[in-house]
């Protein structure tokens, strides 16, 4: 085999610029994969840890048929008391769930005395509530140098930013909520502004934020009823499978009528950045798919014509009696060697390129968060499987201009000029 | 008993449907350690004559026995393995493998036919440099060696695995007179020395008295065959 490698890395190195340029093909589309899945993932890993540690958990439990008509927030699917008790009883003794946090969620009308509008309020239990959004916190905009004790006291409202602005309200007003509650009665309560906080991408994303206990007050709730349980697992990675764990132990609550009373979602089935990142997943295939398609053709295309220009050699080899089985694998093992060099030096460049954009930060806005930071990153994993990949397709691309060769009549092969 | 023996050997071509009878039942024996010419105007059927007894092509009709096999028959496989083990091969453009040194060109039936362990290997290579004089030049690329050099190296490339016979298709005619001369001696040499026999077809007339025996080859059909009176040409 060692002679099989000699011979094969010597006929590459013959037509060294054919090589090169072949090879620089593929080391262009290996950098381009390992670039793009970096950047990418790493701009998708950035966008979920933003929706899921700053609005809206990676997992909530409602009531049966609240998600579907979120838009409305109703309140008539509020789990009461009871069944919030058995929400927790299951979280509690879970050891991959980190934490669990309570919210009711109601719409109203926000007025400062001169205007009157509808806002979409998320009210908190806040020391629950950042254990389960570590990053809520960083979304809030206060004038004191940024430094808040606490997400939120009681009495305290937090304004969402467009709201904020269109209606110039500046932290420390004081503003009334109106509220009606599920028999229809209306109330209000003033609040005193405790902060703006940046919209987010999504309808969840746009809301206030006051204390639970307002809420109840405003709602005139005796009950500890909830709208939703938001949940943080331990690892992120093990999700799914929490949640594949979670959802069957739920599913055994039953109403009087023996319907299911509770439902749960993860992120994915609640923020429309899912769609986003189900584009970005396709877009990486994509590049993947090209990639392949350059390794297979232009090798292909190499072997080919290696092939075509050695016959008399490959007649000789044959006439001295070499086996069709070594000459085919002579010329596997040529392409197999070149991708296997691309594939490396484009691994070598693109890790290089990834450092780089990691030393160089890159910043940018998406939507209206602005100034979030991309630190690409690739998994020896990716590295293998690409590298894994190229080196197949050549093989393969191989395997056809080989077996011609190794087919060859000698007699034929020896007379051609 | 003889290394080839042929018998009402024959060889037909069909090319667009018309049939070409390049060899027209050929009789005839060549004994070990021979040194043997085929001769002929072109076309006479010299080449498709060495390539069956080379066993890279197969009869049309008749019996060939080479070195005690019976080769009619033999599959693409069975005559590649036969090739690599009994016979060798010298050819008219030299045909070294261009990205082997001399040194490696002479390995390459150790190394990728026979599977000779490396010692042994080496051993054999330097004796056959040293066997064609080829020894200072072991390292040199075929681009870096003249066409005299180039067949030298293929002489030592046949002969390194000890074939019983070896067979030469014009080799001398990329060659100038005396480099010819030259390396028809040396393959006499060699067949002196190793005991091993040569066919080789030439147009020459200077090479072809080197030979034993000629035969000589007229339309497909032996005509004659000669044996030069003893010492004639040999080299001193
Ligand atoms: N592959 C082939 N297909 C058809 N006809 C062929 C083929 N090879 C040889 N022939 C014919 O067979 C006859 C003998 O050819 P061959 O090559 O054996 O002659 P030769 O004596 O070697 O000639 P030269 O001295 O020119 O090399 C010729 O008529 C040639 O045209
Ligand atoms: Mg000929």
């Amino acid at each position: 085999m060692g002679n099989v490698i000699k011979i094969a890395i010597r006929n590459l190195m013959r037509y060294k610029r054919r090589t090169f340029l072949t090879s620089l093909l593929i080391t262009v589309g290996v950098v381009a994969v390992i670039l793009f899945s970096g950047l990418s993932g790493s701009f998708k890993a950035m966008m979920i840890g933003q929706i899921t540690d700053s609005n809206l958990a990676q997992m909530q439990i409602h009531k049966k048929g609240y998600v579907s008509s979120i838009d409305s927030m109703p309140l008539d699917l509020n789990l009461n008391q009871k069944a919030y008790a058995g929400v927790e009883n299951i979280l509690k003794e879970h050891p991959e769930i980190e934490a669990y946090a309570p919210r009711i969620k109601l719409g109203g009308m926000l007025s400062n005395f001169t205007e009157t509008t509808s806002i979409r309020l998320n009210a908190v239990d806040p020391a629950r509530e950042v254990k389960v959004c570590p990053a809520i916190e960083e979304r809030i905009k206060s004038k004191n140098g940024g430094k808040r004790s606490g997400l939120i006291k009681e009495g305290e409202i937090i304004i969402p930013e467009k709201l904020a602005k269109g209606m110039m309200i500046k932290e420390g007003d004081t503003v009334v909520i109106v509220a009606h509650n599920r028999e229809g009665s209306v109330n209000g309560l003033n609040f005193s502004v405790g902060g703006i906080i940046e919209d987010l991408l999504g309808p969840q994303g746009k809301e206030g934020i006051i204390h639970i206990n307002d809420a109840r007050a405003l709602l005139r709730v005796e009950e500890k009823e909830v709208t939703e349980v938001a949940i943080r697992v331990t690892k992120f990675s093990r999700l799914d499978a929490v949640f594949a764990g979670l959802a069957p132990k739920l599913h055994e609550f039953r109403n009087p009528k023996g319907k299911a009373v509770f439902e749960i979602h993860t992120w994915e089935k609640l923020s429309p950045f899912v769609n986003i990142a189900n584009m970005i997943d396709l877009m990486t295939i994509s590049m993947k798919i090209i990639m392949i398609a350059i390794v297979l053709i232009s090798i292909l295309n190499v072997m080919m014509m290696s092939v075509y220009e050695r016959v008399r050699e490959i007649g000789t080899m044959a006439a001295l009696g070499t086996l069709p089985g070594k000459i085919m694998a002579l010329f596997v093992v040529e392409g197999l060697f070149l991708g296997l060099i691309s594939a490396v030096v484009g691994n070598l460049i693109g890790l290089a390129g990834i450092y780089l954009l990691n030393v160089y930060q890159i910043r940018f806005s998406f939507g209206r968060m602005d100034n979030l930071l991309l630190s690409p990153e690739v998994g020896f994993a990716d590295l293998y499987w690409v590298s894994g990949i190229v080196v197949l397709v050549s093989v393969l691309a191989s395997l056809q201009p080989a077996y011609k060769a190794s087919r060859m009549e000698p007699v034929d092969a020896l007379g051609h000029v | 008993m003889s290394l080839v023996i042929a018998k009402d050997l024959s060889k037909t071509y069909v090319s667009g449907g018309v049939e070409v009878k390049a060899l027209k039942g050929l009789n005839f024996e060549i004994e070990p350690a021979s040194f043997i010419s085929f001769v002929g105007p072109s076309g006479s059927g010299k080449t498709t004559l060495l390539n069956l007894i080379g066993c890279l092509d197969k009869p049309t009709r008749g019996q060939l026995v080479v070195a005690g096999r019976q080769v009619n028959d033999l599959s693409r496989k069975e005559a590649a393995a036969f090739r690599g083990q009994a016979l060798g091969f010298i050819f008219q453009a030299f045909n070294l493998f261009p990205v082997l040194t001399a040194f490696e060109n002479i390995e390459y039936p150790l190394v990728m036919i026979k599977s000779e362990n490396k010692s042994n290997r080496k051993e054999r290579v330097l004796k056959a440099l040293e066997a064609v004089g080829m020894l200072e030049q072991k390292d040199k690329y075929p681009d870096h060696l003249s066409g005299g050099q180039k067949q030298r190296v293929a002489v030592a490339r046949a002969l390194v695995i000890q074939p019983k016979l070896v067979l030469a298709d014009e080799p001398t005619a990329n060659l100038d007179q005396k480099t010819a001369l030259n390396v028809i001696r040396l393959m006499r040499d060699m067949r002196d020395e190793f005991g091993t026999t040569f066919i080789f077809s030439t147009h020459d007339p200077r090479v072809m008295d080197e030979a034993e025996v000629t035969h000589t080859l007229v339309d497909g059909m032996l005509i004659s065959s000669e044996t030069a009176s003893a010492g004639g040409g040999a080299n001193g």
